[in-house]
């Protein structure tokens, strides 16, 4: 499922405390995610998915959760 | 679209705004830009979204919109391409000249309808040969036949767009033996006009303004003549619309710049997997555009405010022409800071005519805005308000 391999990827690069134990739904936001740590996240996501993050993706709805961020994913990987 | 008479949200249309600059704008801004013509697909767009009327009353057949949006469409055209923005500025500025000192006339009250209907497009011939770009005085004059007809004759060194224009609206002398400065706003619609080319447009930057000099010969009827003095015309419309809605576009040129020099760094960073050291040159740059645009922002709600107000709080505020000069010096110096510290960013990419992040228009843009009406004679101006002026 891409899901739980872009929630492999949030784990190991959102930069947050505790982050093993967080699920596909966990708020990013809520948990800690920043408009910082969002860029090393979002860098890590298009090198694990090769894809590019369009200018409409780059907005904070996007990155709220892992669940949120693999539909946007999916539909780059779509329109390619 | 919005339908006639019920204006849409602010956000709403900006959002049109923002798609007609993508969908239709953009796509042509290269061939206006090379081929200094004049934006005719943008302008069939805004047209067809009724924007050109988008400041009457809705009274009129307008959208009723205030200086604050206004502002805010010029900045959204900005960022697609400087020509369209500018046109339409300059269409707004005389747009404004009419609702605020001529709808109470009968004649202007059917030009403001037709206007709302057939989306007129409106140009300006202020400046004239001899005179030194000083438009608080004229050579020309109205010769009245007698019978209610006048004719007028001017060399206007700079008419924009003026072949695309539906009608113009000329500075002129009051009367034969009037002094210089005792000048009239005359509406000439296009077809009771004659214009004969004097001088081209092949200009670095702004070239889809296709602002070209004519000998314009009109023939009319007195009531073309906007009821009240230019000179009050110029201090409450023509001088701060101007100032502020230029400065709105190219707040817009600034802000497609720095989100150039944005797509540039993060091209990097994904190139490299690490935040390149250009971003912090970004962070600078994005600290002068916030600058510019609060300036901007903030000298339109002043001036709405005025507005508001009443034509007494013009002459309460003496302070106020000289913060416009201020707005216009100051954020066309920014946009050239802006746009060259973009290109630092960028680098080569920017540098290039050929590359998605190309500053080639931008740059040539942001010089012209030092220019139209040159900062020097600004300065010159402000120099003397500054004698008799103290801040409270």
């Amino acid at each position: 499922m891409l899901v739980d391999d872009v929630l492999e990827v949030v784990k190991k690069h959102c930069r947050i405390p505790g982050a093993e134990h967080f699920t596909a739904t966990t708020d990013l936001y809520a948990a800690g995610l920043s408009s910082l740590t969002s860029v090393h996240l979002m860098l890590a996501l298009e090198e694990r998915f090769d894809v590019e993050f369009t200018d409409e993706l780059l907005a904070r709805r996007t990155f709220q959760s892992a669940e949120i961020l693999a539909d946007g994913i999916e539909r780059l990987q779509a329109g390619r | 679209m919005s339908a006639r008479g019920r204006p849409p949200g602010a956000k709403e249309l900006l959002d049109e705004v923002h798609r007609i600059g993508r969908e239709v704008v953009a796509p042509h801004a290269a061939s206006v830009d090379q081929d200094a013509r004049f934006p005719r697909e943008a302008f069939a767009a805004l047209k067809e979204a009724r924007l050109l009327s988008a400041y009457l009353p809705v009274a009129f057949g307008g959208m009723g919109l205030g200086v604050g949006e206004i502002v805010g469409i010029c900045e959204a055209l900005g960022h697609y391409c400087g020509s369209t923005a500018m046109v339409y500025a300059m269409h707004h500025i005389q747009v404004a000249c009419l609702v605020h000192h001529a709808a109470g006339a009968p004649y202007f009250q059917g030009v403001l309808r037709e206007l709302a209907d057939r989306q007129l497009l409106l140009a300006s011939a202020t400046t004239e040969s001899g005179i030194g770009g000083d438009v608080r005085r004229s050579s020309c004059h109205v010769a009245p036949d007698g019978e209610g007809g006048f004719q007028l004759e001017k060399q206007a060194p700079v008419i924009s767009y003026a072949l695309d224009a539906d009608a113009i609206l000329v500075t002129a002398r009051r009367a034969a033996d009037a002094q210089p400065n005792d000048q009239v706003h005359v509406y000439v619609p296009r077809a009771d006009t004659e214009l004969v080319p004097i001088s081209g447009w092949d200009t670095l930057g702004f070239r889809g303004t296709c602002s070209l000099g004519f000998t314009l010969k009109a023939r009319g009827r007195l009531e073309q003549i906007l009821p009240a003095p230019y000179a009050d015309i110029h201090a409450r419309t023509m001088h701060p619309t101007a100032h502020v809605s230029w400065g709105a576009l190219w707040v817009g040129i600034a802000s497609d710049a720095v989100n150039r020099a944005r797509a540039s760094v993060l091209a990097e960073a994904r190139r490299t997997g690490a935040v390149p050291p250009t971003a912090l040159r970004l962070a600078e740059v994005d600290v002068t555009l916030g600058t510019m645009r609060s300036g901007v922002r903030h000298m339109a709600a002043e001036y709405g405010e005025l507005l508001e107000a009443g034509p007494g709080s013009f002459v309460a505020d003496p302070g106020f022409p000289l913060r416009i000069n201020n707005l216009k010096v100051a954020t066309s110096k920014l946009l050239i800071e802006v746009v060259g510290g973009a290109l630092m960013v960028t680098g080569i990419a920017g540098y290039r005519n050929d590359s998605a992040v190309s500053l080639g228009r931008h740059l040539r843009d942001a010089y012209g805005a030092e220019l139209m009406v040159s900062n020097d004679r600004i300065l010159g101006q402000s120099a003397l308000m500054q004698v008799m002026r103290r801040d409270h």
